[in-house]
């Protein structure tokens, strides 16, 4: 298994000497490529710093983040730009869609951005929106979506690039409980089948019982972290429960 | 407390009131430019005849102002609000801390009130210092020297601007508080971020509405052009309906184009899927959905502006260079009188023709110790009658009713003017104009002003005979003869002067213009005689010869001089005009294009984040805003080069138009001002979107 995502000993620290915030506390972990990673984690945790400074949108303040073997704490400027285009791909909370925009040019947009022929976009546009279900609303606008439909969409622009690494920002947040799963689903698909590399941050454990690793932080640090191995997903489910019942009060009342 | 808050609101706020507080300077400083003029001719070195005419134009120029002001008004409130409207989701934060409405209006009111006391102290301090390179242009455009240059501050320009700005400041105040005492908190707090709804037009809907807008232009614009003989001389309310259409075709082109455009981009899959071509596309096309009737109102004042700006110029450089042209002798002395053939009391002496007296300006001048002789090199008297009973109704013959029914507006009872046909070959070798042998019955008419000469041989076709005096007439030829006859500044002013035979008797009670035309002989100093003629005949007026002195005197350097401040005046106003309606345009759409910023850096963050470059996101908000400003100002182009043809054809009075420099002109007035707005809604937007990391 070829690692993709490698941190060592990241620290991120907000405020001045006399405050300082410790918002990620030398963490390290790898993920390999075809896994699905959750990470876990009550507000204030750390968990959506630690997503933006592997997404370059932050800078660590130590440590190294390896992408395929890239050190992507010393990119700068147009090396970012490109970064993020080739190598990453985005689903977020709040769906993040141009509103202007018809799905199919929401989607189309990741390519045209890396100068792509616009019949291969066309062809692959067109596959994407096979593979996660939206064949039907490619020519809707965003305001005529469902909430999951338009998280399918920001999933296939996130999905169209072929990244190395597709990054989740609590995925789920916006959508109901049929949605999330139907979304869920379609994630552990794109894992399996594709074996597309997915780091989700949710604070979810229903979200987090699809993945195949949850790694739980508390404080800026892990805490813990467990596999799923060949559990089926409820025993996985109730296992991440336990950890946050260990975790403490603040994170039951998402349950 | 609530002063402290307002303060630091508009600290805060400073990125989004600064377009508005530019505005604003502006608009002062430039109230106050024009209004100064008045102060800055007073000490120009500027002759009799030209300060009459400078007194018109700062009248003429305090009228504008009032229509400036008001224009201004409306934008000030216009931009006020919109800023307002922006700020709701504040307003309704302050709401729900307990802050009444009285107190938020309070609020707002101080901060306009610093506002609008700071943009009034820097745009007088602005004007003040404008104004001394004004002094400049003025000095150029009167034609005087400026030699006791001195720093100029006018008072009263300075407290016609305060007034003028508090009131519409106080009118802002009043209608934000009434706007704020209406409001609803739900709709404060949610009036936030709304889901932008697209309309998809119908693109068949799109395709025929454009068809009939351009259908629509292109009749306008034939009307205005080629067409402008059959079109606006059958009827000249046509200029109405023409405007309109034009106005709502402009209205159509917008609504159906953004549509359209947007569609024929999508279909070349090559360009609209390149980089961030699709977004920026979009975003073009969704903002001028929402904006179709405010798009229109500043696409026709652009169109005003390039059309008053450009004819302004233009008639200001023909009137100085056609009234050099059109004066063929340095001075020209007239004598009007009345005459009563019937009467033996008459104070005339009409020779055996009926011809009139000498003007006895050569006597004049001789007891008065000037010798004419000795400065004239050409001297040719004539005479023109103006005769009640025969107007230019009949000279229309059998056309007349044709001819009223389609220019209701001209009164066709106007007496027509006479002048015998060896008066006017005299003269006619003097102004170049063509000589004529008349028979004993024939008559013919001298015209140049285009207009009168189209309706004149519409009349002539009818070969109209005239019965007056017992005698009768009839025309020699079917046309005017083209040429003019008077000492004017203009050259093609002539709307007829009618040639009768010498034998022609003339009885009854007319009146006579008896004028006496002369060249200078060569070598003399012309301002010098000029000033022996004008002084002799001053001294003529007041001494005790007064009774004897019936004629005055126009030289052709006074004549000169009367277009000069005439030209300074359309300039002034077209310049006055032209950049307030500028400002106005181009500040509308830097506040509708910043007041999207905050969704706009929503949307850019976002295409950052799926790896657009700097470089893709900067040219994407480049040609966003520079589509946003120039799509109105390309078919204002468009528009302007039809309507500034058609004020061609109506100013030709004026002579012939040289419409190179105008033009230039006002491209240069454009990009300083409409160019200057662009950039810094650009470089504010920029800002903006710039990536904040934490």
């Amino acid at each position: 298994m070829k690692t993709v995502l490698e941190l060592e000993k990241v620290e991120k620290y907000y405020g001045s000497k006399s405050s300082l915030t410790k918002a990620i506390n030398n963490i390290s972990f790898t993920v390999e490529e075809g896994e699905f990673v959750a990470i876990m984690g009550a507000s204030g945790s750390g968990k959506t710093t630690l997503l933006n400074v592997i997404s370059t949108i932050d800078r660590v303040t130590s440590g190294n983040i390896y992408v395929d073997g890239e050190d992507i704490t010393t990119l700068k400027g147009e090396d970012l730009n490109r970064f993020r285009r080739e190598e990453l791909g985005f689903v977020f909370q709040d769906f993040n869609l141009l509103d202007s925009l018809t799905a199919y040019e929401n989607i189309a947009l990741a390519l045209s951005i890396q100068n792509v022929d616009a019949h291969e976009i066309d062809t692959r546009v067109k596959t994407v929106a096979r593979e996660l279900n939206i064949k039907d609303v490619l020519e809707k606008y965003p305001y005529q979506m469902s909430g999951g439909q338009k998280q399918r969409v920001a999933s296939a622009r996130a999905l169209i690039t072929n990244p190395k690494l597709i990054l989740a920002d609590e995925p789920t947040g916006a959508l109901d409980s049929k949605s999330s799963r139907m979304l869920l689903e379609q994630f552990e698909q794109l894992n399996q089948k594709l074996s597309a590399t997915i780091l989700m941050v949710t604070h979810d454990a229903f979200a987090a019982s699809y993945a195949s690793r949850a790694i739980f932080i508390k404080d800026g640090k892990i805490f813990n972290e467990i596999r799923r191995g060949n559990d089926s997903r409820k025993e996985f489910f109730d296992a991440i429960i336990d950890v946050m019942t260990l975790l403490g009060g603040d994170m039951n009342d998402v349950l | 407390m609530f002063f402290k808050l307002a303060l630091k609101n508009i600290k805060r706020s400073f990125k989004d009131y600064a377009i508005y507080f530019f505005t604003l300077v502006l608009g002062v400083a430039i109230f106050y430019v024009f209004n100064a003029i008045e102060s800055q001719t007073a000490m120009l070195n500027i002759n009799k005849s030209m300060h009459a005419i400078v007194d018109m134009m700062t009248t003429t120029l305090s009228g504008v102002s009032f229509f400036v002001a008001i224009v201004l008004g409306f934008l000030i409130l216009y931009a006020s609000r919109f800023l307002i409207k922006r700020r709701n989701k504040e307003f309704g934060l302050y709401m729900t801390l307990g802050m009444s409405k009285r107190k938020i209006s309070g609020v707002l009111l101080i901060e306009t009130f610093i506002i609008g006391l700071v943009s009034l102290a820097v745009g007088l301090l602005v004007g003040v210092v404008i104004s001394q390179f004004t002094s400049v242009l003025v000095a150029n455009l009167f034609e005087a020297d400026l030699t006791n240059f001195t720093f100029v501050f006018s008072a009263s320009a300075c407290i016609k601007t305060m007034i003028c700005f508090a009131l519409i400041y106080l009118v802002v105040m009043i209608f934000n508080t009434v706007n704020i005492s209406r409001q609803k908190l739900i709709n404060l707090l949610s009036s936030a971020r709304q889901s932008e709804k697209i309309k998809v037009k119908n693109p068949w809907l799109c395709t025929v509405i454009f068809l009939i807008a351009v259908a629509m232009l292109a009749w306008a614009y034939y009307a205005v052009t080629a067409g402008v003989e059959e079109v606006l001389m059958e009827d000249v309310n046509m200029v109405y309906l023409i405007l309109v259409t034009g106005a709502v075709a402009t209205f159509l082109l917008f609504w159906s184009l953004s549509g359209l455009l947007l569609r024929i981009f999508m279909s070349w899959k090559q360009v609209y899927y390149r980089k961030l071509n699709s977004f920026t596309l979009r975003q073009f096309s969704s903002k001028i959905n929402t904006t179709v009737l405010s798009m229109t109102m500043i696409c026709l004042m652009l169109f005003v502006t390039i059309c008053v700006f450009s004819s302004a110029m233009s008639i200001r450089n023909s009137i100085n260079e056609t009234a050099r042209q059109s004066m063929p002798a340095d001075v020209e002395f007239t004598e009007a009188y009345r005459v009563n053939n019937e009467d033996d009391s008459m104070t005339v002496t009409i020779n055996q023709q009926g011809m009139a007296q000498e003007l006895g300006v050569k006597d004049f001048y001789r007891s008065e110790g000037v010798d004419i002789d000795s400065l004239f090199s050409d001297y040719v008297e004539y005479t023109t009658y103006v005769i009640p009973s025969w107007s230019l109704r009949d000279s229309l013959g059998e056309a007349i009713d044709d001819i009223e029914a389609q220019f209701p507006m001209i009164y066709y009872d106007q007496s027509e003017t006479l002048i015998r046909q060896s008066d006017y070959n005299a003269l006619a070798r003097i102004y170049g104009n063509p000589e004529v042998d008349l028979a004993k019955d024939e008559y013919a008419v001298l015209a140049n002003y285009e207009n009168m000469v189209t309706m004149r041989n519409r009349g002539l076709a009818t070969k109209p005979t005239i019965k007056v005096f017992g005698q009768t007439l009839k025309p020699k030829y079917d046309k005017c003869l083209i040429g003019k006859y008077e000492f004017t500044a203009t050259s093609n002013d002539n709307s007829g002067l009618i040639i009768i035979p010498d034998e022609f008797k003339i009885t009854g009670e007319n009146y006579y213009i008896t004028r006496a035309i002369a060249k200078y002989k060569p070598g003399q100093d012309s301002r010098e005689v000029d000033r022996i003629l004008e002084d002799t005949w001053n001294r003529g007026l007041d001494g005790e010869k007064a009774k004897e002195v019936k004629f005055w005197v126009e030289t052709r350097q006074s004549v000169i001089d009367d277009g000069i401040g005439l030209g300074a005046m359309v300039t002034f106003i077209g310049l006055y005009l032209g950049m307030i309606f500028l400002i106005s345009s181009a500040a509308v759409l830097a506040l509708k294009e910043l007041s999207e910023s905050s969704d706009n850096r929503q949307k850019f963050t976002m295409l950052r984040k799926i790896g657009a470059s700097e470089k893709m996101l900067n040219r994407a908000l480049f040609w966003q805003i520079a589509i946003f400003f120039g799509f109105p100002l390309l078919i204002a182009i468009i528009h302007s080069v039809f309507g500034i043809i058609f004020c061609g054809f109506i100013l030709n009075t004026f002579g012939n138009m040289n419409l190179i420099q105008p033009i230039f002109l006002t491209a240069l007035l454009i990009v300083v001002i409409y160019g200057g707005y662009f950039l810094i809604t650009y470089f504010c937007s920029k800002n903006i979107i710039r990536e904040h990391r934490v």
